[in-house]
């Protein structure tokens, strides 16, 4: 049956490179809204599922790229595991390939490591139709060039993602939720001070407008003793409170599918910005017109704010994220203006001289340009 | 090895060294630029001393502008370039190319940034990977990568080979722990790889660029994670009367939700071998012996020990023992740490190798190998990174007896091929380089190694920098036989057969 699927695939793209046709990739369709628009037919990825391998001692999973996560996740709880990036789904349809292919990680990425840390190896079908595997199974393999850990994060603009093999840990033994009021600038300097102990911090989160106190909550996770000893540091030089496990969970939950208040009252002509910095970056200044509460994750190397769905608060955001040594990603256009998503690689001269290796990179993968949609520029 | 021979060969040789070395003269110090052979024979092999080549000259520059104008340079001239840290790979990454330059970044020393706010420092490619922690270690900081080689080895080594170590289950290799790199690529543009933030625009450059084993540019500044030491440590040690005990108990302790910060097996041939050389007391009758350590908070050490050990005792342990003290954690590890010295007591030579399989297969590999003793007259050590599948074999022979040798190389791609088989791969953390660039035919398929070829000369297009090495070429895989078989069809048809 999969065998059949992947001979249509090789048909769609050939027959997409002789007619120098563009294909978007798509497996359940639930981050369509995720990068820069394309008008390209649909290639979708749904047809090819199922998990291949799972060996829980192996820690490692290898499955399809259309293979609902949910259906992983499901697996991998059952033998008390987990995908320790803490993917988001936004929808239940979300697929392992799509989740890859997005990159992005949730809160407990600050601890655990990015996606991309953890994708061991991948089954690609290029734009010339040709099946190729790399990496493997096995989490130290350094034979040839690490082409599986270009995957992640591409928006489908390199090849077709057939197969993945993923690393998974075990879950954490015990895991504990605080809460506690404090500034923006108080929460940065704590968390990063914590972060340099060898403390079971897992995952942040500050919700607030940048000079007043806001809602700081933390996660820790780990064993039993150092979870209880942690807790009792944090709660006293905060004077934070431990949340219920289930109101902590939803919460969390919430936080990584962008279900929160604050995600969802997006005004029209608003977008939604992603800003990814360095852990020194201090509160960012804002023009008045963006929404004046942000939300700080990753010990303040993720912040979202809202603001303006246009060209020039496109610019404007970029350039306060280049200022502080990270990047902007438009995440989210409520707007009608269409305007480029992400930070160029022109735009810094450090990356300039990587633009033209990664047009190369992008034509040895797909000569015919089967994959360029532009969804990631 | 394919040494000039003809006069003419020579005359043309010396002809292009005259005009190299004339073109980087006004860019360097007198001092650091080498050409007559007794200045370049300490740069003609790296850590794997087989394989020796005497490079045209070597270039030892200081400043990441001298960097530049050298790669322009001889990118001008079209003179391939082999970038070179402090020369201890195993895989021959650094093994000169006759008509062209080594480069060394040996004078890049310094440790320029320290931040124990961000848990980051900035240092030079020519750091070594110690030198570090040792550094930082005032802040309850260090960096986690620990390859055994880790006194000499360089912080740009380890980025070009994405080296690993003996804690890498636990805190990932080079490419978990770096953040940013700064490189010259071969046209001489200055590009940064990463950032300080968590993720960087475009396609993720600086994955497919750590463990590119100095092919695709040259590495002038890194900036690595730090993080924080653990308050304990503490390992047991566990004897088992039986190979596949041993195998089986490590996949019990993973399966059992722990992920030990370090988790090694050696066999008795090897225990008896260290044993003579460290006098650690290890269980001289043990068939197979496990380190499984443990770190953390007093707390969690406590309670992942009482774990692990009953895990082992379950498996069949036939004796147990925790490290008691830091001294005597040392003296457990004694033993694993000094294997190779202990190899070289026993024999000539040893001849490492480096592949990786899933944890499941360890018995199964043990158990060929040991076949492969019988097969090739020779003996053969085996210490590995069991918690990650990462088997170091040490085929011992004497390299004055030619034909030991080449029954040590037709040994060593037997185990390689084997590791390919059972579902794992060449080479776990030494590289591929000159060593095992054969096997690579058996791993790859023509279509993966050609868009290997496609990164490689997206980066560098004229193929210059490092050529040769890692990615071998359709014609070498031809000529070498061992092809990978897909689907019953035997590759390259269009090419002529013997």
């Amino acid at each position: 049956m999969n065998e059949t699927v992947l001979v249509g695939f090789r048909e769609q793209i050939i027959e997409a490179g002789k007619q120098n046709r563009a294909l978007s990739i798509a497996g359940g369709n639930t981050k369509a809204w995720y990068g820069n628009p394309s008008p390209a037919p649909i290639l979708s990825t749904k047809a090819y599922q199922g998990i291949l391998d799972y060996q829980p001692e192996e820690l490692v999973i290898t499955a399809c790229a259309g293979t609902p996560i949910a259906e992983i996740e499901f697996a991998l709880a059952q033998k008390n595991q987990i995908l320790p990036f803490e993917p988001p789904h936004f929808g239940e349809e979300a697929t392992f390939g799509g989740v890859i292919a997005a990159g992005l990680a949730g809160p407990a990425r600050i601890s655990t490591g990015n996606l991309r840390d953890f994708v061991l190896g991948t089954r690609l079908m290029d734009g010339r139709g040709e099946d190729l595997s790399f990496g493997g199974e096995v989490m130290k393999n350094v034979a040839g060039y690490d082409v599986s850990r270009l995957m992640p994060g591409s928006l489908g603009t390199l090849a077709l993602l057939l197969e993945a093999s993923v690393k998974v840990l075990p879950k954490p033994a015990a895991t504990l939720t605080l809460r506690c009021m404090s500034t923006q600038t108080q929460a940065l300097k704590i968390l990063n001070e914590w972060a340099g102990q060898p403390l079971p911090l897992n995952a942040s989160v500050w919700i607030g407008q940048s000079t007043e106190a806001g809602e700081l909550t933390i996660r820790l996770a780990g064993a039993h003793a150092a979870v209880a000893s942690a807790s009792q540091l944090m709660c006293n030089a905060l004077g934070a409170k431990v949340l219920e496990d289930s109101e902590a969970n939803l919460f969390w939950l919430n936080l990584r599918e962008q279900k929160l208040s604050w995600f969802t009252v997006l005004v029209n002509d608003h977008a939604l910005w992603r800003l990814s910095l360095p852990a020194n970056c201090p509160p960012l200044k804002l023009p008045p017109e963006f929404k004046s509460d942000t939300i700080v994750e990753w010990h303040g190397q993720e912040r979202w704010i809202q603001g303006p769905a246009n060209a020039s608060t496109a610019a404007i955001v970029t350039q306060l994220a280049l200022h502080h040594g990270g990047h902007a990603t438009c995440f989210h256009n409520n707007g009608t203006q269409s305007f480029e998503r992400f930070t160029q690689l022109q735009s810094n001269p450090l990356t300039l001289g990587l633009e033209v290796v990664q047009k190369r990179l992008r034509h040895s993968f797909d000569p015919f340009g089967v994959f360029t949609t532009g969804r990631l520029p | 090895m394919n040494a000039p021979t003809t006069s003419a060969e020579i005359l043309a040789l010396q002809a292009k060294q005259a005009i190299l070395v004339n073109a980087l003269r006004p860019l360097l110090a007198e001092d650091a630029l080498l050409w007559q052979p007794e200045d370049t024979i300490p740069y003609e092999c790296d850590g794997l001393a087989a394989y020796r080549k005497m490079p045209l000259a070597v270039a030892l520059p200081e400043t990441e502008d001298q960097v530049v104008s050298i790669l322009k340079a001889c990118h001008a001239m079209q003179v391939p370039v082999v970038p070179r840290g402090s020369g201890t790979g195993l895989s021959g990454g650094a093994m000169p190319i006759e008509q062209g330059l080594v480069l060394s970044l040996a004078k890049f020393k310094t440790i320029l940034q320290i931040d124990p706010f961000t848990r980051t420092a900035v240092v030079q490619p020519g750091v070594r990977n110690l030198a570090i922690s040792e550094a930082v270690a005032k802040y309850g900081l260090y960096y986690a990568p620990d390859p055994s080689s880790q006194i000499a080895c360089s912080i740009g080594g380890n980025v070009s080979e994405n080296s690993g170590g003996v804690h890498c289950l636990k805190y990932g290799l080079t490419l978990h722990n770096v953040f940013r790199v700064r490189a010259v690529l071969m046209n001489g543009d200055v590009v940064e790889f990463g950032s300080m933030a968590p993720d960087s625009p475009g396609l993720d450059l600086l994955a497919v660029f750590i463990g590119s084993e100095g092919m695709l540019g040259v590495v002038t500044e890194i900036t690595v994670k730090l993080i924080p030491k653990p308050k304990l440590a503490r390992v047991i040690m566990a004897s088992f009367d039986d190979i596949e005990k041993g195998g089986n108990a490590v996949a019990a302790i993973i399966a059992a939700g722990i992920i030990p910060a370090g988790l090694e097996m050696m066999d008795k041939p090897t225990t008896r071998a260290v044993e003579e050389f460290v006098h650690a007391g290890y269980d001289l009758d043990a068939e197979a012996i496990l380190l499984c350590e443990s770190d953390g908070t007093p707390e969690e050490v406590e309670e992942e020990i009482a774990r692990m050990k009953a895990v082992l005792e379950k498996q069949g342990a036939s004796r147990v023992q925790v490290s008691q003290s830091e001294a005597e954690r040392l003296r457990f590890w004694s033993g694993r740490k000094n294997a190779f010295p202990a190899a070289g007591r026993i024999a000539a030579d040893y001849y490492c190798m480096d592949g990786t399989i899933p944890r499941r297969h360890i018995a199964t590999l043990l158990k060929r190998i040991k076949g492969m003793e019988i097969k090739y007259g020779l003996g053969c050590l085996n210490v590995f990174h069991a918690g990650d599948g990462n088997m170091h074999p040490l085929i011992l022979f004497n390299g004055a007896d030619p034909d030991e040798w080449h029954r040590a190389e037709e040994f060593g791609t037997e185990i390689l091929e084997a590791c390919v088989e059972l579902g794992g791969t060449i080479t776990g953390e030494h590289g591929v380089g000159i060593e095992k660039i054969n096997s690579m035919c058996v791993q790859f398929g023509e279509h993966e190694r050609e868009l290997f070829w496609g990164v490689k000369a997206a980066f560098d297009p004229a193929r210059l920098l490092n050529p040769d090495k890692a990615i071998p070429t359709l014609n070498r895989c031809a000529e070498y036989g061992r092809m990978r078989i897909r689907g019953g069809k035997l590759p390259h048809p269009e090419l002529e057969r013997f």
